[in-house]
């Protein structure tokens, strides 16, 4: 759908590393070059025109977001760099400070690095237990398991709604009714989620949401914390600086401002937030549950045509996102994603920074394939052709 | 050196490589990985005061690395650290697309048209980095 818009997709180029990130449309480009070119001045600083069109489209992103998930409250959509920032500051700005030695924290094996790493820090800093969700046959997370996991003193639950390498849509909404019951935080990575579907924060009843805007079409350096606004109020600004303080006469006499200011210092990354602006219009124009219909669909056409291939191990035949992963037998994955690079082919191969999923699947490396709207049933057919014969990969993988 | 006996050379080592996962009690341990790729090789390497006696490795890599893993290690066994580092120089400059020694890289020719492809160049020289640190390691 739309490739039109993609001025990429005129080149001979079939692009399905889409998890990575996404390719923009030329309406996200445009913005923000207009921005650079037109109204380049700081937000909420000046008292002039140019400023005060930057303070007014800056904040449209800010209500468009809330919108698009759904949010109560403008106070709660924070604008970070990306996941990964918006998951660090919501352990460290906000659970290094509640947690005490022995709570415990529940992921899972198949999460992304920026949802591991900083609880490990945590846990060697102040003693709390990262605890794993087990998996069933499939790699999913079942409200049974979780159940069998959560003991008194579990106090978060921080996963993917859609992992990056078996492409599994989490029960969220199940997940949170659960965890509440037990007075129990759940914090969603939405990375992978945000992009492919409609996420509505109030009805999930996430606590936490973190999602970047290069995965679903616009700039990269800017994401999205979201926060329920009586959460967030009790979230330790990572940075202090300008923008976001009232007046600071003494180190006992710092005033900062109220959310979301309070947690953006410093000169923001305003062409991509505007960008992202246009970027969330253009998905609202296509609709995010014909993007999630169209994707689902794609997939099934590829699994379908791949799973006849005796020589392609499918890892998740089962899963309602665009992400498949495989292996060609007996060849390392990063020859097969040279091989497709010889067709113009993009795919990643690796082990997409879950490292520890190793233990869970069983392989080390990948190969993988993420769709997004864009791509089409031809691309499928192109791609298909050159996985089918097993002896032209291997001549030609070198 | 034709494309096809370099494909073969590569082919061979790739599919047979060369002390693969061979016993290594005693010998001395190099990790060699790349950054921006999920190559991971280790090298075990038997001295006999200055001259390598032996290398064997295991890990996972792709085609290039764990060919060129096993010519290098065809190749430099019974050479001394200064022959070692000679032959490893000789290397980069092949893959940086310099003149170089082709007498003394033998088999590992194969790899000539290497400097043409960005993304691999890495995976060819992976081994030859990790026994270079072996060395002047060694050296010390
Ligand atoms: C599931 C998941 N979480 C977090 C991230 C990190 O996103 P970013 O690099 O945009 O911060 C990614 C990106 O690949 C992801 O797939």
């Amino acid at each position: 759908m739309n490739r039109e818009d993609f001025p990429l997709l005129k080149e001979e180029i079939i692009y399905f590393d889409n998890s990575a990130t996404s390719l923009k449309p030329k309406c996200v480009i445009d913005k923000m070059v207009d921005y650079y070119t037109n109204y380049p001045a700081n937000a909420h600083r000046g008292d002039y025109d140019l400023s005060y069109k930057v303070d007014q489209e800056y904040e449209e992103t800010r209500e468009l977001v809330k919108d698009f998930i759904h949010a109560r409250f403008l106070e709660e959509i924070i604008f970070t760099s990306g996941t990964t920032e918006s998951l660090n500051m919501i352990v460290t700005g906000f659970f290094e400070e509640l947690l005490e030695a022995n709570d415990e924290v529940l992921i899972t094996t198949s999460e992304h690095a920026s949802n591991v790493l900083p609880w490990f820090r945590l846990a060697n800093k102040k003693g709390i237990k990262v605890n794993y969700i087990p998996l069933d046959n499939n790699y999913y997370v079942t409200i049974d398991n979780l159940k069998k996991v959560i003991t008194p003193k579990t106090k978060v639950i921080s996963i993917a709604g859609i992992t990056n390498v078996i492409g599994d849509i989490r029960p969220i909404k199940e997940i949170c009714k659960l965890a509440h019951e037990n007075n129990i935080f759940v914090i969603l990575d939405g990375a992978q989620m945000v992009p492919h579907m409609k996420v509505d924060v109030e009805d999930l009843d996430v606590d936490f949401l973190a999602f970047s805007a290069h995965k679903m079409c616009g700039p990269t350096g800017v994401g999205v914390l979201y926060g329920k606004k009586e959460l967030l109020e009790h979230l330790e600004p990572p940075i202090l600086g300008g923008g976001m303080n009232e007046s600071f006469d003494s180190p006992s006499e710092i005033y900062l401002k109220e959310l979301p200011t309070r947690l953006e210092a410093g000169t923001r990354n305003i062409a991509g937030v505007i960008g992202f602006g246009e970027t969330i219009k253009y998905l609202n124009k296509i609709g995010m549950e014909r993007i999630h219909n169209y994707e689902t669909d794609l997939r099934k056409y590829l699994i379908d045509k791949l799973l006849p291939l005796k020589h392609i191990d499918i890892i998740n035949i089962e899963s309602d996102s665009g992400i498949i992963t495989f292996n060609v037998a007996n060849v390392f994955s990063q020859d097969v994603a040279y091989y497709l690079n010889k067709y113009n082919v993009c795919v990643r191969a690796g082990n997409h920074c879950a490292k520890i999923l190793k233990s869970s699947v069983g392989v080390n490396n990948t190969v993988r394939i993420s769709l997004y709207f864009y791509n089409t049933y031809e691309e499928i057919d192109n791609l298909v052709e050159l996985l089918s014969n097993y002896d032209k990969i291997v001549k030609e993988m070198i | 050196m034709t494309n096809e006996e370099s494909r073969d050379i590569i082919m061979n080592n790739y599919l047979e490589p060369y002390h693969r996962n061979m016993p290594h009690d005693g010998y001395e341990k190099t990790n060699t990985r790349n950054v921006s790729c999920i190559d991971n090789i280790n090298l075990y390497i038997k001295w006999k005061d200055d001259t390598i006696e032996d290398i064997t490795f295991d890990g996972e890599a792709c085609a290039i690395s764990i060919s060129s893993t096993s010519i290098m290690i065809k190749n430099l066994i019974g050479k001394t650290s200064k022959e070692a580092l000679e032959y490893i120089k000789e290397f980069y400059k092949m893959t940086d697309g310099e003149p170089f020694n082709k007498d003394l890289l033998k088999d590992a020719c194969c790899y000539e048209e290497i400097s043409k492809q960005k993304g691999r160049k890495v995976c060819a020289n992976l081994p030859l980095k990790g026994i270079e640190k072996a060395i002047l390691e060694h050296l010390k």
